[in-house]
């Protein structure tokens, strides 16, 4: 008999501590999952009841969480397809984008090559291994040594899409695992051309303009610069105000949020 | 009076004094401990090799929609790896290659150096510093290969752009020298064993028909221990296959068969490095990811065979020295 008294009160407080801690499940990107997880970081200091979780598979599988009520909120590098879209809608869930962040890709060169401005078309062939040596885009005498990120990577996405328009890289680019590390080759490989995300360019590799204009926040921020996109969170329709999803999907536009997003290496929207 | 009165009568602090015969009660207890004791350490034992079946298992389940779907020629015999195309082509050439080469290269350099170096600590040098040095070759194999790995990028890919005047210093060459280095403490480690193991007798009756030291070594050491020595070079070129992290940062991963073959400043790519590289993004159910497990079911047999190789000539070592 004590026994089941004392396990009832053991049950009903642990109900209570279920109940009062408020519960945030975000999943998708890879890409946006370093803001998420910054966010998040910040949201458990503030918040310290506050149970969140950031699951980090894919675009596809935070649109998939988001339509069977799985998360609260889905992180995705791309806007919804038209087939997610309607079986979120079919299923009750209207999807509501917010945009956190822009992500901007820098194709990059060794600091000693004179080569300061390509086009698109002009990356996609050396990619393609159509064009092989620098003398093809103005440059010196130099075989080009072409680097990129691994398949799996959200740079690699980027890039894929928005230069390569989907196209296959060819058999002879080398692909390395992380920014920092396209950053160490490039650094270190006079013929060498790479890309990494805005936040790692420094001295010590020389960003290139794409078609006439340079990777910067500005340019970034403001669509001018063709190697970009919006990276966002979906929520089931727009969050009750005052919640706590309400609050994260907000939180880039406080300048703590905004902070956060160039931490990462990603590129505010508003300016502060 | 019967047995259990005598131990109550003695008590407990008599132990030695116990009944030498047992009661049908003890005996059966005695009897269901041992073979329970048994049964589950025969167990426990199961457990591990249980392990290597279900993972076989689970591999080759994971890939048979690919197997089944594509045809294993083009697998085998195709140089296109697209996998993420919209006509997607599954041609598992030029990684193959790939793992084969970069493995090779590495026992060309680490073999002479491991089996000279097993040689020195056998057979020249003397016993005190052998129990030195060969306890730190063996920490060689337990620095973690990411570390090789940053090692391979940060310094030896500039230094060969350098000085060999490569375009590109994470090639086959940076990625065969670092798996050279990380296959000789099991090169050195065995072909040793094999070596010290054939004894004195062997040495000093070559001593005592004249031979030299040199001669001693060449042409009855070398010869005598040749099945260790095998061993060893396979059970590198094991670990030189396998090894994943290393030739993903330091071989360039570009998906291509050097041309011409001895050329190994080229990138290349290998089959731990290209499962280990895409398996991220390969969607669930997706015949890319069954692809993946289908190369991983080649690289499990390939191991696998080595595996058995090493066995064979490790018994055989063991066969030798039996009857010497």
């Amino acid at each position: 008999m004590r026994r089941t008294v004392v396990g009832m009160i053991v049950l009903g407080l642990t109900m209570c501590v279920v109940a009062q801690a408020e519960t945030l499940q975000i999943e998708g990107s890879t890409t946006v999952g370093p803001i998420a997880d910054a966010f998040a970081e910040y949201f458990k200091k503030v918040y310290p009841d506050l149970d969140i979780t950031v699951k980090k598979t894919g675009s596809g599988d935070g649109a998939a969480a988001l339509v069977d009520d799985r998360c609260d909120i889905a992180t995705m590098s791309r806007f919804m397809k038209a087939k997610e879209f309607k079986a979120a809608v079919d299923g009750g869930v209207f999807p509501v984008a917010h945009v956190a962040a822009m992500d901007g890709v820098c194709p990059i060169v060794h600091p000693s090559n004179p080569v300061k401005d390509l086009t698109t078309a002009q990356i996609r062939d050396i990619y393609m291994g159509k064009i092989k040596n620098w003398s093809q885009v103005g440059g010196p005498s130099m075989p080009i040594v072409v680097i990129s990120r691994d398949t799996s990577s959200g740079t690699y996405e980027t890039f894929h899409g928005l230069v390569m328009e989907k196209k296959e890289m060819a058999a002879g680019v080398e692909y390395v695992n992380s920014n920092p590390q396209a950053h160490a080759r490039v650094k270190t490989t006079r013929g060498a051309i790479g890309y990494v995300g805005i936040g790692f360019l420094d001295r010590s590799v020389k960003a290139i303009k794409v078609d006439g204009v340079m990777p910067s926040r500005r340019t970034i921020a403001s669509g001018v610069y063709p190697v970009a996109r919006p990276l966002f969170m979906f929520t089931n329709g727009y969050p009750e105000l005052g919640s706590m999803v309400h609050k994260f999907c907000t939180f880039y536009l406080t300048e703590k949020g905004q902070e956060l997003v160039e931490a990462k290496g990603f590129v505010p929207l508003t300016a502060y | 009076m019967d047995n259990k009165d005598l131990t109550l009568t003695l008590g407990p602090a008599a132990e030695f004094n116990r009944p030498l015969v047992l009661t049908p009660g003890q005996d059966l207890f005695g009897f269901i401990l041992n073979h329970v004791g048994r049964a589950l350490l025969f167990l426990i034992t199961c457990s591990s090799v249980l392990a290597v079946l279900l993972i076989l298992f689970f591999v080759i389940v994971r890939s048979v929609p690919f197997l089944t779907d594509y045809s294993i020629a083009d697998f085998l015999a195709g140089k296109a790896w697209h996998p993420t195309s919209d006509t997607p082509a599954f041609g598992g050439l030029t990684i193959i290659v790939g793992s084969l080469y970069v493995s090779l290269a590495a026992l060309v350099f680490a073999v002479p150096l491991g089996i000279m170096a097993a040689v020195f600590l056998s057979d020249i040098v003397s016993w005190k510093i052998r129990n030195v040095v060969k306890p730190i070759v063996e920490i060689l194999a337990a620095i973690p290969s990411v570390a090789y790995g940053f090692f391979a990028v940060l310094v030896l890919a500039p230094w060969m752009q350098k000085h060999f005047g490569f375009s590109t210093g994470t090639n086959a060459l940076n990625a065969a020298l670092i798996l050279a280095v990380m296959a000789l403490p099991t090169i050195i480690s065995v072909a040793e064993d094999a070596i010290s193991a054939l004894g004195r007798e062997l040495r000093e009756a070559s001593y005592g028909l004249g031979a030299t030291r040199m001669e001693t070594i060449l042409k009855v050491v070398l010869p005598a221990a040749h099945s260790g020595i095998i061993a060893a070079v396979v059970l590198g070129m094991m670990r030189a296959i396998g090894e994943t992290m290393v030739v993903w940062m330091a071989s360039g991963n570009a998906t291509q068969i050097p041309h011409p073959w001895w050329d190994l400043s080229q990138s290349i790519r290998t089959m731990t490095a290209t499962i280990a590289g895409e398996m991220g993004e390969a969607p669930e159910g997706s015949s890319h990811r069954s692809a993946l497990f289908a190369v991983g079911v080649l690289l499990l047999i390939m191991t696998f065979v080595l595996n058995i190789v090493s066995e064979y000539f490790l018994s055989r070592a063991k066969k030798n020295l039996g009857r010497s």
